[in-house]
């Protein structure tokens, strides 16, 4: 058909398109293969995916629960493909990054070694609505606190990665890099061998081991589960997936209950000792008695189980200090001081409304600039400054102005583009990386992650709450 | 095991059952409909069935094949239509399909979706022995899925227990209301009756041909011998307790000469009665009020069965519309 004599990349960064319009060497195959495609074949392929997915059941909800209500996460045929040499940069960034947020985590709670020695300014840290005082003191098994991270990478027209954000907290999205994985094998297999494309499905086993690794000392063969919210959030097709692929019990609150100092499962055989939660659930929901009190989502009493040793938990809480889109700000310092090298792959340049000089110039320029809360997530509070209408740039300076704490701004990014599938053509869309990171006896890094995709054109928020979509990603 | 996941497994199957059962009694009656010139009334005797006529009284409807179809189909403020028991079945699913193989997730998934798409109602009108064959067959394909790709272990035991219980029910329910509408006094035994109407009975729990090869011609007697106490017939009620026990004994470890809770106990108890029971004595007692103490007794296993093994505190009186 010929789809790629037309695209036009435009003035972006394409991911598979040169600024020449020639196809990248390690996406020619792609390309080659679908520029050969009869007309109407790709949009043929591209339904029969959604399909199967629809079959499969990988629906996210959407609340409120009649039918129609139960969408698949959007998600286009056309890979992105990253070169092996690009890969090995963003590879070894991530486990520099992640290896030295975790010692930053390990040193605010313990010895505050960072305060004195004035990198990071201990009020901002306290201040923080992630930071957990109960944590105070205390070192999680095997001195590991971000077990499982997603980062959100992007790539500037210039071609260079960049960090945008560290998700430490619950990081999702992994379940659909290794569905659409499935996907994509079925619908372009010969070109997915000739590419010899790296695998994603070792995961869930790394996910395993790194809980197995976890349990308490004394315990032989420990009993692990997934702990979720329940089948009516948004990600429990994640941890229903995730808990059948490492073969581990998925638990909701209810189920669990605390004895005699351990933390059991309600079996029908009675209570069953619990050793290690990958817990979905936010800090403030996993402990009414510790944390938020209304929270009917967590298990009473897990916390001090947890200080106790007698059950870890992944992530630890109190992680999220280190996810404060403030505090990643000051990460490329944290990085030099712990380490002495500088970082690898760079943050966006970021404004800190909290000091006077960047204040003033990020209410001069909202026009200009992407501004963000320090705690959301989602694409929810924030401003893209460039798209939006005075009336709303006027109501986020008063919310800096009486919160800058709160805030962080940063120049709007030309997020590179992917060709997608739009009706029965190829047009360029934007997309960011999130690559997963565990941590247990060493770093590992999923070769790939999740490519997600602003379908709407002109868009620059992938987040699938806001019209976004996903890709598979191929590292090649 | 999980008690909430046990509760599930066991609900997921009961729906489905429940289901199968509905396409099967409308296929029945869709045939009856063939071999009567009356119109019309032999739609309200199907919707007696299932206990449920004061609701679908309540909306002034007729007792049209197609209001009748659409109530025990599609309707979904009737909690047992198919759809709402589909859905629940699916719901149940959705929550442990870390616990069952994919293909039975993705069968129900795709049952449920296909239920529920435009051209179903259509094909339910225009076509209703074939839709509601391929109702039944689903339903089936699952129980082979079951069967064959997920490991007999304790979930697997509990969701053969669900499936036991629903069929006992059903059984029990079908001979109830249709020996009291064709045989309304006892006297009348003897008889001539209508050997349509008996085989439409027998059909109705799959029966019919496993009845002709042990007994050859058609008695109310007969029939309620059958359906209640043949061992080997597995629609029977007799077959569905002694199953029921089987697997339960299976997932406890308990002796099968005896029991500790109390869901071994009610359910050892029902089993000892259908053993030293027969049909005479049944009839003399009262078909319907025998039945009506079946059906209450097989509620209180699902009761049991609760408190045992699912951490439910004994509130609900009604097992059966739980969940």
């Amino acid at each position: 058909m010929q789809t790629f004599q037309i695209y036009d990349p435009e003035d972006y960064y394409d991911e598979l398109i040169d600024a020449d319009g020639k196809p990248r060497p390690e996406a020619k195959l792609l390309i080659d293969k679908i520029d050969s495609l009869p007309h109407g074949d790709l949009a043929l392929r591209q339904k029969e995916a959604e399909a199967l997915l629809l079959k499969m059941g990988i629906t996210f909800n959407v609340y409120g629960r009649d039918e129609g209500t139960e969408k698949i996460f959007p998600f286009d045929l056309i890979p992105r493909i990253v070169s092996s040499s690009d890969w090995q940069q963003i590879e070894s960034g991530l486990k520099q990054r992640i290896h030295v947020l975790n010692l930053f985590i390990q040193d605010v709670y313990n010895d505050k070694k960072i305060f004195k020695d004035k990198v990071v300014p201990e009020d901002l840290v306290l201040s923080s609505k992630t930071y957990r005082k109960e944590c105070e003191g205390f070192t999680p098994p095997r001195g590991i606190w971000c077990h499982v991270t997603g980062t959100d990478l992007v790539r500037d027209r210039d071609g260079r990665f960049y960090v945008l954000e560290d998700n430490l907290r619950c990081p999702s999205g992994v379940s659909y890099v290794l569905e659409n994985r499935q996907v994509l094998k079925r619908t372009f297999p010969q070109v997915f061998q000739a590419s010899r494309v790296r695998p994603v499905d070792e995961y869930p086993g790394k996910l395993f081991e790194l809980l197995e690794f976890l349990a308490p000392d004394h315990v032989q063969s420990p009993t692990i589960g997934v702990l979720t919210p329940g089948m009516y959030n948004s990600a429990y097709f994640e941890h229903s997936f995730l808990s059948q692929q490492m073969g581990v019990e998925l638990v909701q609150g209810h189920d669990l209950i605390v004895s005699d100092g351990f933390v059991h499962m309600l079996t029908t055989k009675g209570l069953q000792r619990v050793d290690v939660l990958y817990r979905r659930i936010d800090d403030d929901f996993i402990d009414p008695s510790v944390f938020r009190p209304d929270s009917v989502l967590g298990v009473k009493g897990l916390f001090e189980v947890y200080k106790a040793g007698h059950i870890a938990m992944a992530n630890a809480p109190g992680t999220g200090i280190a996810d404060d889109k403030v505090i990643y700000a000051y990460v490329p310092e944290i990085i030099r001081y712990y380490t002495g090298e500088d970082p690898i792959l760079p943050n966006v340049p970021t404004y800190i409304c909290r000091n006077d000089s960047d204040r003033s110039y990020v209410l001069d320029h909202l026009d200009k600039l992407v501004v963000k809360a320090a705690n959301e997530s989602g694409g929810y509070g924030m401003l893209i400054g460039p798209h939006a209408t005075n009336e709303e740039r006027a109501a986020f300076a008063e919310k800096i102005k009486a919160e800058p704490r709160n805030y962080m701004a940063q120049p709007t990014i030309s997020l590179s583009r992917v060709p997608t599938i739009v009706g029965d053509r190829i047009e360029g869309r934007h997309v960011d990386l999130r690559p997963y990171i565990l941590y247990g006896k060493d770093i590992y890094v999923q070769p790939g992650g999740l490519t997600r995709v602003a379908l709407t054109k002109g868009s620059l928020v992938v987040n699938s709450s806001q019209g976004g979509g996903s890709k598979d990603t191929w590292v090649v | 095991m999980l008690s909430r996941v046990a509760n599930s497994i066991y609900w997921m199957c009961r729906y489905i059952e429940r289901a199968e059962n509905i396409a099967r009694f409308i296929n029945v009656n869709l045939n009856l409909l063939l071999d009567t010139t009356e119109e019309g009334k032999h739609w309200k005797p199907l919707v007696m069935t299932t206990g449920d006529h004061e609701i679908f009284a309540q909306n002034d409807r007729e007792y049209s094949q197609e209001a009748v179809i659409h109530f025990l189909t599609f309707d979904r403020n009737y909690p047992n239509s198919i759809a709402r028991c589909l859905s629940a079945a699916r719901e149940n699913g959705r929550s442990i399909r870390e616990i069952i193989s994919s293909e039975m997730w993705e069968h129900l998934n795709h049952f449920y979706l296909d239920l529920t798409s435009k051209q179903s109602l259509t094909m339910a009108l225009k076509d209703p022995h074939r839709f509601f064959k391929i109702i039944q067959l689903r339903s089936h394909l699952f129980t082979g899925l079951m069967e064959s790709t997920m490991s007999h272990g304790e979930a697997w035991n509990f969701a053969r227990i669900g499936m036991m219980m629903e069929r006992a029910d059903k059984t029990s329910r079908i001979l109830d209301v249709k020996y009291f509408m064709l045989l309304p006094e006892t006297t009348l035994v003897n008889a001539p009756i209508d050997q349509i109407q008996w085989m439409a009975v027998l059909k109705s729990a799959s029966a019919f041909e496993m009845f002709r090869k042990k007994h050859h011609n058609i008695t109310p007697h007969r029939v309620a011998e059958f359906l209640i106490f043949d061992s080997q017939f597995p629609r029977s009620i007799r077959h569905c307790i002694n199953k029921a026990k089987e697997y339960l004994h299976r997932i406890t470890g308990t002796p099968s000469g005896a029991a500790i809770n109390l869901a071994e106990k009610r359910l050892g108890r029902i089993q000892a009665d259908l053993e030293y029971t027969d049909i005479d004595e049944v009839i003399e007692m009262g078909m319907h009020e025998y039945l009506d103490s079946m059906q209450s007794r097989i509620n209180d296993v699902g009761a049991a069965i609760g408190i045992t093994f699912f951490n439910i505190k004994p509130i609900y009186p009604d097992v059966n519309n739980e969940q």
